[in-house]
């Protein structure tokens, strides 16, 4: 399935594609709306890791076995293609965040705005290109198929 | 740090109402001029850390951003104008020399901006390039006195032997820029670029990093003052050799590579301490004459088998002309001619700004003194300095180039700013910097593309220009003075110019 792969020797640590990630998944889709007048303001669902000049754009690998839906137990976790990104459902999470402490990658965060609930990357379903990949300015993120 | 009297040279306005505080700009100032408050949830600026390269400005996502020159002007004066007066300041305050980097930002004049082109009109066709073949190929280096052809059978073959010759797809190079003055990827991006579009780039005086041999074929390397990088697989692996005299920005003095700037991999590549400045001596110590530089010339040639053209590459000073002649006669397969706006990543500002003259001048007096002499066809003249655009590059043509170097254009083309910081290391854009941080800025591949756009562009430009003066092949126009016509210039210019004014 096509992923968001890193490069992370060209990754200039902008955070660019957090920004960007946050409009995608705002109500309104207009940055300066999405930021000084949404509430609750989603999560990022990639994150910057840094470490000194060191960086690179981290978000869910959509595992082809993801421990995540395995420990799910109210199925939020879901796939809806055995090739499809891993969803989450935020009606049936009940924020127990057994995801959280079963992500191999760390890249589930705990949203807590609103009701307990985790958050992750999508790959921006249904759109063409994530829009952290669509965003990079240095076109550090790819939106491929590797054959993984 | 004792109170400084100099205002701010920009001033950063921040649209509150566009700001979403993500601090791009807070992570992309290296000089850092923005900065978050937490506790207030704001980004605040301190404008007089800002150098003017609108990183922030380009990387900000809802345009909150404006870098404007500070309008604070001092009471009016002719002579003593706020640069002379910041300047005496920034002294006062240091009492070091002025340094900057880039060419120089004087407003002399622009001979490029007062030449014109001819076109064909009624007497004489011109030529549409998308529907007819035009030729931009060119071979720099030395050319036979004349051609010994036999025919045998029919079959035509050459009998002179060739000296060595540089075949550029377009007659456009990439010039001198080393590796320490700029970052690895900016010089990966160079080398890569010239050698897919079938150009050359130069090594400047930086050495070749181990990456970039296998762009060598593509390859001008140079020998300098302070012999950084050279060895026998560095001369070996080039295309050709550039014994750098002069430059441009910085006639009479040597190159100086900040020791901020020599991290672990230019120290290797130069083959200096990691840390220590490179500091070229301004004369190289075995040149003190024409015949010395013969030698030199020799035991390069020597030492490649004479399998490649020596440049020798100077600055354009009042005596160009007389200097290349000698040069040629020692030897010199290619002269390269950097006039006084050509680039730098660090020279003394006063230097750079009043030290050497216009490359206009130097290529029509260099050209004319060497066709006198009849030397011309012994070596070709590559032209450098402040080539801004396909039009500046033909009338170098016409004037009597063989080819022009670009390096300020070519940094354009990848992102420069032209902030004139580049000797602090601290680029922004992830040019003229070793720091591991900031250089992952600029995408190598990225840059690869913006260069050969702006080659191809160049290219699609010469090509209806030569066809509009009903030329198919740049070589018809070297040194076809006719084709140009002056404006607004003296006698005196235009009889160096060797160029009649418009009208007549």
């Amino acid at each position: 399935m096509k992923r968001v792969y890193a490069k992370e020797e060209v990754c200039a640590g902008c955070r660019l594609c957090e920004i960007w990630c946050v409009v995608a998944h705002s109500k309104t889709k207009d940055i300066i709306k999405a930021f000084n007048e949404e509430f609750p303001r989603p999560l990022p669902r990639v994150q910057v890791e840094e470490f000194g000049s060191f960086s690179f754009a981290l978000q869910c690998r959509h595992c082809n076995e993801p421990p995540c839906i395995e420990a799910c137990m109210t199925g939020a976790m879901h796939r809806e293609a055995p090739d499809g990104p891993v969803l989450h459902d935020a009606d049936k999470c009940v924020g127990c965040w057994m995801c959280i402490m079963v992500c191999p990658y760390g890249a589930i965060a705990r949203d807590e705005t609103l009701k307990k609930i985790a958050s992750k990357c999508d790959l921006c379903y249904g759109e063409e290109e994530p829009a952290c990949v669509a965003h990079c300015p240095n076109e550090a993120l790819v939106f491929e198929d590797r054959g993984e | 740090m004792r109170f400084s009297y100099l205002e701010p040279e920009f001033l950063v306005e921040r649209n509150l109402e566009r700001c979403i505080r993500c601090q791009v700009c807070v992570r992309q100032c290296a000089f850092e001029a923005h900065r978050y408050d937490a506790a207030s949830d704001v980004v605040t600026v301190d404008s007089s850390r800002c150098v003017g390269c609108l990183r922030c400005v380009t990387m900000c996502p809802t345009d909150a951003l404006i870098v404007r020159q500070n309008p604070t002007t001092f009471k009016e004066n002719a002579n003593w104008t706020g640069r002379v007066i910041k300047n005496i300041y920034k002294q006062a305050e240091t009492g070091g020399v002025l340094l900057t980097g880039m060419g120089n930002d004087r407003p002399y004049p622009i001979y490029w901006d007062h030449m014109v082109l001819n076109a064909s009109q009624v007497t004489n066709p011109s030529i549409d390039p998308l529907r007819e073949p035009m030729e931009l190929k060119t071979y720099l280096g030395r050319k036979p006195e004349r051609l010994d052809v036999s025919v045998k059978d029919g079959k035509i073959s050459l009998n002179t032997k060739l000296a060595p010759q540089l075949e550029l797809r377009m007659p456009v190079v990439f010039s001198a820029l080393s590796y320490g003055a700029i970052s690895f990827n900016a010089s990966k991006a160079l080398a890569s670029a010239a050698y897919e579009f079938g150009t050359y780039y130069n090594t400047g005086e930086g050495g070749l990093h181990r990456d970039l041999y296998r762009y060598g074929e593509r390859t001008i390397v140079q020998c300098a003052s302070g012999r950084f990088g050279v060895h026998k697989d560095y001369l070996q692996a080039a295309a050709a050799i550039e014994i750098k005299i002069g430059q441009g920005a910085k006639p009479g003095i040597g190159g100086h590579l900040p020791g901020e700037k020599v991290s672990r991999e230019v120290s290797r590549t130069r083959m200096i301490p990691e840390g220590s400045d490179a500091l070229s001596p301004a004369p190289h110590h075995d040149i003190y004459s024409i015949e010395d530089l013969r030698q030199l010339i020799y035991a390069l040639k020597e030492a490649t088998r004479y399998e490649k053209p020596v440049s020798v590459k100077i600055a354009a000073v009042h005596n160009s002309a007389a200097i290349a002649s000698g040069m040629v006669r020692a030897g010199a397969d290619i002269i390269a001619l950097d006039g006084i706006r050509g680039g730098t990543g660090a020279a003394p500002t006063t230097i750079r700004d009043n030290v050497g003259i216009p490359i206009e001048l130097a290529i029509a007096s260099v050209d004319q003194r060497l066709r006198e002499e009849g030397i011309r066809h012994q070596a070709s003249i590559l032209a450098a300095g402040g080539f801004r655009s396909s039009s500046d590059v033909i009338k170098a043509i016409a004037l009597g180039a063989d080819a022009v170097y670009i390096g300020t254009s070519a940094l354009v083309a990848m992102g420069c700013h032209l902030c004139q910081i580049c000797y602090t290391g601290k680029c922004n854009w992830g040019i003229a910097t070793q720091d591991p941080y900031l250089e992952k800025r600029l995408n190598p591949e990225i840059a690869k593309e913006r260069l050969m756009n702006l080659l191809r562009a160049w290219e699609h430009e010469i090509k209806e220009m030569l066809g509009g003066m009903g030329i198919n092949a740049i070589e018809s126009l070297r040194g076809n003075r006719l084709h140009l016509r002056g404006v607004g210039l003296t006698d005196s210019e235009l009889e160096i110019l060797g160029i009649l004014p418009a009208g007549r």
